[in-house]
């Protein structure tokens, strides 16, 4: 039978509340006596606590409760919403006596109005040691560097003596063997800055205590089921008496992939026994949630003159900030989903994350490969040149292909040991293919637009990959029952944050159960009401959720067929269900409606159909994606304009073909901004500098070049109906693809970014000719 | 704290509330139940607050309730009539052009605003409209795909919008 449902451009199951502005968020509620919760952040990048004065703050009229760390449990913890037990070191703490950057907690009160709040945080005298501070991440390892975690009681910190919060060294082959075979060896250096995810809802919670005196917490996260676990461990309550519910999220790109409010506002509630509600300011939200990971990265390549990869070897310095929040996955990230793009069989990641008095990166789309991409799609691109190669012929010979096993990915699972990666599905041929066609790439290579006129144009690509879901990992139930009206509703512990998984789940079951979308009703997030879920993030929902989804509603179409059997009298292996009814596959008009089998089950045979299932998968199937940009660049002004993105994506099978659209230009316009704009930056006291939209600035509508997406479809063995994911993989190739086209506009390499046009003009003036450049080496 | 009244048309219904001088729009449609107005930055850069002040897009949070004062003030929750979504709100859905939806309020205001005085506008000029609207989901090509959607198929002239409310 054809897919009716999946496949299909069907609208978002939740779209009418978000459009009529029906109250769907975490904030659209009121409680009846509710609280404001606000934070008092650090001034400092580095302190010691030496005397907190509380009382003429807890005097104010209208406040409830002033917490700081001697009023609650000391209890090390992680942020990072990670399955149990996390990868990333415990060195966080609810409160603590010393404050490691600019914004970090000091106190928090809880009052009746923000404007009361405010003021109780004025009220509060804090006395601080000042400690010099690390700013510089090539600092934070230097000996007599001040110590960041010098508390004794953190845990799983690689090196606190020297700040390292992480360490990686992996290898697969003989690296060093490998490059004395090549003809040509490569290595460059690059650096990524500190982006910030600015999805348009700030972090909020609201919390209270039920009826039954359990904590409830109403929070904008992708994890509610990590943070139920972690808010209980620290706040000393048991799970049981926690209830995380997520309600329509604005956003969250990774950045909500944290528990970053919950446990103070969990603080305040059981202080005051009144409801609490914490919502960060976008000032707040710059510098006091999370930021993608700031990296130095050395890329070396070693090839043949034939232009086939032998070795790759890629040492990363990065930095986690002040905790190490996903210090050692993202990081594991840019080697394992990186490196093994090309099919060389020597490959080598050395990795050192550093505590750095700065804000705290985390979770951010992409998740460590938009950085290794930039380095190493920006390398090759140099490396096809001095072959004169085409770089999509250096691609086509290189990348990864169907029937590849990906070795690295088996030593660099997420904090342990991984699984070796098959690739069962890949379109990058194809997605090569229709992508340069798109951008006319033969054409605006030879000749590009506007030779020897001030703006010149330039067309630059890159290849990248990602993942869809953590192998052995990540997994996800689902709980389907029937009604009598031949409805059925699907809970899910998944944590639908705006891409659109509540409609992908309900179209797979919608799809497996022979019903139409309407008949499908989804619960999703909430962990009194839903089977549990890893959560939003490492683009595994629709292949690991859908993989449950799937599941269990074949379980539960088992259930209506052998209803409908006895009902029609037939045997149960002759029927189907499609349209809302079940039928006989040789005699459609032997027939009975849902409707009938629901009421039928309900009524007579007083039998709840339903059934549950559990799915984790052991591989994660890649997606891929190729991306292509053409620029303009001023070389009077070194102004760059993106004219045209094209983007051609593999997510395997796409379950909703406008939302995978819809996916991959939100991702490449957060690619762009990564490439040529975002970058929160400090002063050298380690405050931040540009803490606003208007500073920092996110592409517009009116900032956008034309966008193409194709979506090249393949299926995935893995996936459900042969889906794989899409969410991550389009940002990672933006910024390589834009750095190449520059330089074939305008001849300059820049390998940091955000790209200026200050920086690029500087390079123009400053521009050697590339022999000059000593680091190529020719070694025969 | 000093108070005073405020007699204002929100989405066709004259309402008299009690505010303190100081309040912003934005704080007194959220705390009488217009929750479609969204907070995102509080400094005018995000455009996720905006509103309709008579009949012309405001961020709401740089805009004092007191200055609305007489005003006539569409939010969200008022475009909608008698069941039946705007075609605005049903393009955005058509088209794929909401994702977590909490631009889409003031996004579709915004592009409601441009219709009304500018009936069939260029691509260009959507971009334009929708520039003060901040989306982190979409990258806008699926919303201002549906904004020029929506204007293809209208051939009326431009509505009008009503005027502001007398309650004195």
């Amino acid at each position: 039978m054809p897919l009716n449902t999946v496949g299909r451009n069907v609208r978002k199951v939740d779209g009418v509340k978000l459009v009529t502005g029906a109250p769907a968020f975490t904030d659209d509620i009121q409680m009846p006596g509710m609280l404001i919760g606000k934070i008092l952040p650090s001034p400092h990048a580095h302190a010691r606590i030496l005397r907190i004065d509380t009382h003429r703050a807890k005097a104010l009229a209208g406040v409830h409760a002033v917490l700081t760390w001697q009023d609650v449990n000391r209890v090390p913890h992680t942020t990072a919403g990670q399955a149990w037990p996390e990868p990333s070191p415990y060195d966080t703490y609810l409160l603590d006596s010393k404050v490691r950057f600019v914004g970090d907690r000091v106190a928090a009160v809880a009052a009746e109005s923000r404007a009361v709040a405010e003021q109780a945080l004025r009220l509060i005298e804090v006395e601080y040691e000042v400690l010099p501070p690390v700013l510089d991440m090539e600092q934070a390892m230097q000996p007599g560097a001040p110590m960041i975690h010098d508390e004794p009681d953190s845990k799983n910190i690689y090196d606190a003596r020297r700040n390292v919060a992480a360490h990686i060294m992996r290898e697969i082959g003989n690296v060093d063997e490998a490059f004395c075979e090549a003809d040509y060896i490569f290595e460059r250096e690059y650096r990524t800055q500190r982006q910030q995810h600015c999805m348009l809802e700030p972090h909020v919670t609201i919390c209270w205590l039920d009826s039954d005196g359990r904590l409830v917490i109403r929070s904008s996260t992708q994890v509610p089921y990590h943070c139920r676990r972690q808010v209980a461990m620290i706040l000393g309550v048991p799970v049981s008496r926690v209830h995380v519910i997520k309600p329509r999220i604005g956003g969250g790109f990774g950045g909500k992939q944290e528990m970053l409010l919950e446990d103070i506002c969990g603080a305040l509630t059981l202080a005051t026994r009144r409801p609490v509600k914490i919502e960060y300011t976008r000032e707040e939200e710059f510098y006091m949630a999370r930021s993608r990971h700031p990296q130095i990265l050395r890329m070396k390549m070693g090839v043949k003159r034939d232009g086939t990869v032998l070795a790759s070897h890629l040492k990363v310095l990065a930095t986690t900030g002040a905790y190490g929040s996903h210090a050692s996955t993202v990081q594991g990230n840019t080697g394992s989903k990186v490196l093994p793009l090309f099919r060389a069989s020597h490959l080598r990641f050395e990795c050192d994350v550093v505590y750095t008095n700065t804000p705290v990166a985390g979770a951010f789309r992409g998740y460590g490969c938009p950085q290794g991409f930039f380095a190493m799609e920006s390398l090759a691109d140099e490396i096809a040149e001095k072959l004169k190669m085409d770089p999509v012929e250096f691609h086509r010979k290189n990348v990864i292909r169907q029937g590849d096993v990906d070795r690295l990915s088996a030593q660099l699972g997420e904090g342990r040991e991984g699984l070796p990666r098959v690739v069962r599905s890949c379109g990058f041929p194809v997605c090569l293919q229709k992508a340069a066609a798109a951008i006319d790439w033969e054409k605006k290579r030879r000749s590009p637009v506007g030779h020897g006129s001030p703006v010149m144009h330039g067309v630059g690509m890159a290849c990248t990959m990602q993942g869809s879901g953590i192998a052995g990992i990540d997994w996800a139930s689902a709980f389907l029952k029937m009604n009598e009206d031949g409805s059925f509703y699907l809970q899910v512990g998944a944590s639908d944050v705006g891409a659109g998984a509540d409609t992908v789940l309900a179209q797979i079951a919608a799809e497996t159960l022979g019903v139409s979308l309407d008949k499908i009703v989804i619960t999703s997030g909430d962990t009194d009401f839903t089977p549990f879920d890893t959560g939003a993030y490492a683009s595994s929902t629709t292949i690991i959720t859908g993989g449950a989804v799937k599941k269990a509603a074949e379980k539960v179409r088992a259930q209506v067929l052998s209803l409908a059997a006895k009902m029609l009298d037939a045997p149960v292996e002759s029927l189907t269900c499609g349209y809302n009814e079940v039928f006989c596959k040789d005699e459609a008009r032997k027939a009975v409606s849902m409707t009938d089998i629901g009421l039928q089950a309900l009524y007579k045979e007083r039998l709840q159909i339903m059934d549950a299932a559990s799915h984790f998968n052991t591989d994660s199937p890649p997606p891929f994606s190729v991306t292509f940009a053409e620029v303009a660049v001023d070389r009077q002004t070194g102004k760059i304009r993106v004219v045209h993105l094209v983007t051609a994506v593999d997510p395997g099978v796409a379950i909703n073909p406008m939302q995978v659209e819809g996916q991959v230009e939100g991702a490449v316009t957060q690619g762009l901004g990564f490439a040529l704009t975002e970058d929160l930056t400090l002063d050298e006291s380690g405050r931040p500098r540009n803490p606003n939209f208007r500073d920092y600035k996110i592409f517009s509508a009116k900032d956008m070049p034309k966008l193409t997406t194709i979506l090249v479809q393949t299926e995935e063995p893995l996936g459900p109906y042969g889906a794989k994911s899409v969410s991550e993989v389009p940002i990672n190739g933006v910024a390589p693809a834009i750095a190449n086209a520059i330089y074939h506009a305008v001849g300059v390499r820049i390998r940091r970014l955000p790209i200026h046009a200050e920086d690029l003009l500087r390079a123009l003036h400053e521009r050697q000719p590339e022999h000059a450049e000593e680091e190529v080496l020719v070694v025969q | 704290m000093k108070t005073m009244p405020l007699c204002i048309t929100v989405n066709g219904a004259v309402r008299q509330w009690t505010i303190a001088p100081g309040d912003l729009l934005l704080d007194v449609l959220r705390r009488e139940g217009f929750f479609g107005v969204k907070r995102g930055c509080e400094k005018g850069e995000c455009g996720a607050c905006t509103v309709l002040l008579n009949g012309k897009p405001v961020n709401s949070c740089l805009v004092f309730a007191a200055q609305a004062d007489g005003c006539d003030v569409m939010t969200i929750e008022g475009l909608a009539s008698g069941g039946e979504m705007h075609p605005l709100q049903e393009a955005f859905l058509e088209h794929g052009a909401v994702q977590c939806g909490f631009c889409s309020p003031g996004m579709i205001l915004a592009a409601k605003a441009l219709l009304d005085r500018q009936p069939h506008p260029t691509e260009e000029q959507v971009r334009e409209a929708l520039a003060g609207n901040y989306c982190r989901c979409t990258g806008y090509k699926k919303p201002v795909e549906a904004v020029l959607r929506v204007a293809e198929k209208s051939n009326g002239a431009p509505r009008r919008h009503k005027a502001g409310a007398i309650c004195r």
